[in-house]
């Protein structure tokens, strides 16, 4: 039974609420902060913590506020990510839905280490159910005096206000998350300069994950060195996996990092196995985004240890055997999914989602849809599959932001890995309609 | 927009605007923006008019044109008339592993229309929109701001039941602020 840091209390009665929240011990994070620590003393807890951003880069938490400049008479801001729309992902709508106070209990703590006085949720405009929740909560924070003018009598002030979304997966990107909370289109911005030197309104700003400002709360509570102690090596602590497709028991589970996969897949206490005692095919580990990986190289890496939850070990192999941890959106698919059908959604889904700014994203993704549905529509050719490798090379690595290389990737991978697949399609369009293999496809037009 | 009605916000819609706007340092009321839109698609038929989308960047100080390149960037904005009740369902990966395209094509079928229209009663639009978040309770649809999951061909029949008995819009806004 793993540590449950961030779920410990998700099963009581009325935790929404902020006087159950308050009787079960919350904010005493955010009251051990104002009173006896420093800013300088959260940032050091968070460093030591070995906290890694779970917006689905891994960047180090501690490392990332040290960037914040803080130049007299700026603001500075934090700006809490719950864009959550990286597909397979839906952790942060858990918690935030589950456990609205340790948002923003997290949220204050992190806005006095970073010296903001004015710090914004921005949400999904398709979570509006949350941000009632949410906003119900801040009301109740602001009446019982954990935000507003001079909280506990410390002299510190903080507003915290929710923004709402309105349906574009970039605006997950954090510049292109700025961009719409000032009220624009949500087009990423060219770095540098970074959001920690220039960000919402030209001023320094730190944009972090739900999961990444909740974890703040039991690092403060326990210590940066107690919550560096789980985990292995360099991925530290406890993580949220979103675990869907074709498993028996899909939901949000809190593992240590460096649970096995096998187990977090087979065990009663996770996903629970494959649906119908069916065989599984593959997985996509860490959100659509990710390279996807067979069985035999999702539990085990090349070198034949056992593929463990860590950053490290999913990325271990590099993009020719390995994956990565990104934002723990799991898929599992089984035996009878097809991949190229699988990769459709995900190219389908990056060409509706690709803001047009650069040109290899706004053209490229466009194409690879085009192509694969060519090939799922029973027209492809050989030809085509190396199209579709050529234009993902032109992608990756030439675009203002990342959704051109989480374009790529999958395109990549799934190549790589199950390029007969691609060939069957192509060699014997029969194949698509056979319900045998192919059922998920019957009810295809083609 | 039904041509002889006034574009005006309710009072209640109108307060909160103006606590919308103070969410922002001053001169930075651009921001409000999108939840603004979001509130002008509830009252005014669900859809925004470019005669709405002037009245909110009247209400916003800001030129036409910055709402409407908001307005047409953002998916859940509706820039034509849509039916009461939009049905907007997921067919990304993890919910077309688990048989988001039956629930579509049985929406189909039952309401006589292909994805993207609406009944010729103005009853239902239906959607096929990309991830929601709720990949691991699939299938699912959005219909204002709630979520419905784990659906069946069974359930998705007693829902599209339930909407149209109730007959009423159905508006992402719904928990975000009574407007009415
Ligand atoms: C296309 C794209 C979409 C993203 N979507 C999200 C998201 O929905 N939520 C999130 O927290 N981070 C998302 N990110 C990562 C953010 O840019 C940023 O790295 C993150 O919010 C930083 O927080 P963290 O350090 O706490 O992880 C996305 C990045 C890209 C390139
Ligand atoms: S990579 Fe794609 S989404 Fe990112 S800025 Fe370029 S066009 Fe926009
Ligand atoms: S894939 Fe449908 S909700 Fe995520």
């Amino acid at each position: 039974m793993g540590k449950k840091l961030l779920l410990d209390k998700v099963g009581v009665a009325g935790i929404q609420k902020y006087d159950v929240y308050r009787r079960e011990g919350g904010y005493a994070a955010v009251e051990k902060a104002l009173k006896a620590l420093t800013p300088e003393i959260i940032l050091d807890e968070v460093k030591k913590s070995g906290l890694r951003g779970r917006g689905g880069a891994g960047f180090p938490t501690g490392m990332k506020w040290s960037f914040l400049a803080k130049p007299p008479g700026v603001p500075r801001h934090l700006v809490c990510n719950a864009d959550e729309s990286e597909p397979g992902t839906f952790k942060d709508r858990y918690l935030m839905e589950k456990l609205p106070h340790l948002l923003i209990e997290g949220m204050i703590t992190s806005s006095f280490a970073l010296g903001a006085n004015t710090s914004y949720i921005y949400i999904r405009g398709e979570y509006a159910y949350i941000y009632k929740i949410l906003e119900t909560a801040i009301q109740e924070a602001y009446k019982a005096g954990w935000l507003g003018k001079n909280i506990l009598g410390t002299g510190y002030d903080l507003d915290l206000y929710m923004q709402i979304g309105a349906g574009a997966y970039i605006c997950g990107e954090e510049t292109a998350l700025l961009e719409s909370l000032e009220g624009k289109r949500g087009n990423p911005r060219i770095k540098p300069p970074f959001p920690a030197i220039a960000g919402l309104w030209g001023r320094p700003t730190v944009v972090n994950n739900v999961e990444t400002l909740m974890a703040v709360v039991p690092i403060i509570n326990f210590g940066g060195e107690a919550y560096s102690k789980i985990g292995i090596g360099r991925s530290t602590g406890t993580k949220l996996i979103s675990a869907s497709g074709h498993i028996n028991k899909p939901g949000v589970y809190e593992i240590d990092l460096g649970l096995p996969v096998e187990e977090f897949i087979y065990s009663q206490e996770y996903c629970g196995g494959i649906l119908g005692g069916r065989k599984m095919k593959a997985v996509v580990a860490g959100g659509s985004s990710v390279p996807i990986l067979p069985t035999e190289l999702i539990l085990r890496t090349a070198k034949g240890e056992p593929r463990l939850m860590t950053y490290e070990s999913l990325g271990d192999g590099g993009f020719a055997t390995g994956t990565m941890l990104g934002s723990g959106g799991f898929i599992v698919m089984d035996e009878s999914t097809s991949i190229v059908k699988n990769l459709y959604t995900f190219s389908r889904f990056y060409h509706h989602e690709s803001c047009g700014q650069c040109s290899p994203c706004r053209e490229g993704t466009g194409w690879m849809e085009k192509i694969l549905h060519k090939v799922l529509s029973g027209h492809g050719t050989l030809r085509d599959i190396d199209l579709l490798w050529d234009i993902q090379q032109k992608i990756d690595g030439k675009t203002i932001c990342p959704l051109g290389e989480a374009a790529a990737w999958p395109v990549a991978s799934a190549i790589r890995h199950f390029r007969s697949e691609f060939e069957d399609f192509v060699k014997n369009p029969q194949s698509i309609q056979d319900v045998k293999h192919y059922y998920r496809l019957t009810g295809e037009k083609a | 927009m039904a041509g002889s009605k006034k574009i005006q916000f309710s009072e209640k819609a109108m307060a909160y605007v103006r606590e919308l706007i103070a969410r922002y340092p001053a001169g930075k009321q651009k921001s409000a923006v999108i939840p603004i839109l979001h509130l002008a698609q509830a009252e005014f038929d669900g859809w925004l008019s470019a005669p709405v989308m002037d009245y909110v960047a009247s209400l916003l100080n800001i030129q036409s044109i910055e709402v409407y390149e908001v307005a047409s960037f953002y998916s859940m904005f509706n820039l034509k008339p849509v039916g009461k009740c939009t049905i907007e369902v997921c067919h990304t990966s993890s919910c077309w592993l688990r048989g988001a395209e039956d629930i579509i094509r049985h929406i189909e079928k039952k309401l006589n229309i292909s994805a993207g229209e609406t009944t010729t009663d103005g009853m239902f639009t239906l959607k096929k929109v990309e991830c929601l978040g709720a990949c691991g309770y699939a299938p699912m649809f959005q219909v204002g701001a709630d979520f419905y999951e784990n659906l069946t061909i069974q359930k998705t029949d007693e829902l599209l039941e339930k909407f149209r008995k109730e007959g009423k819009r159905q508006t992402y806004c719904n928990h975000l602020v009574d407007v009415k």
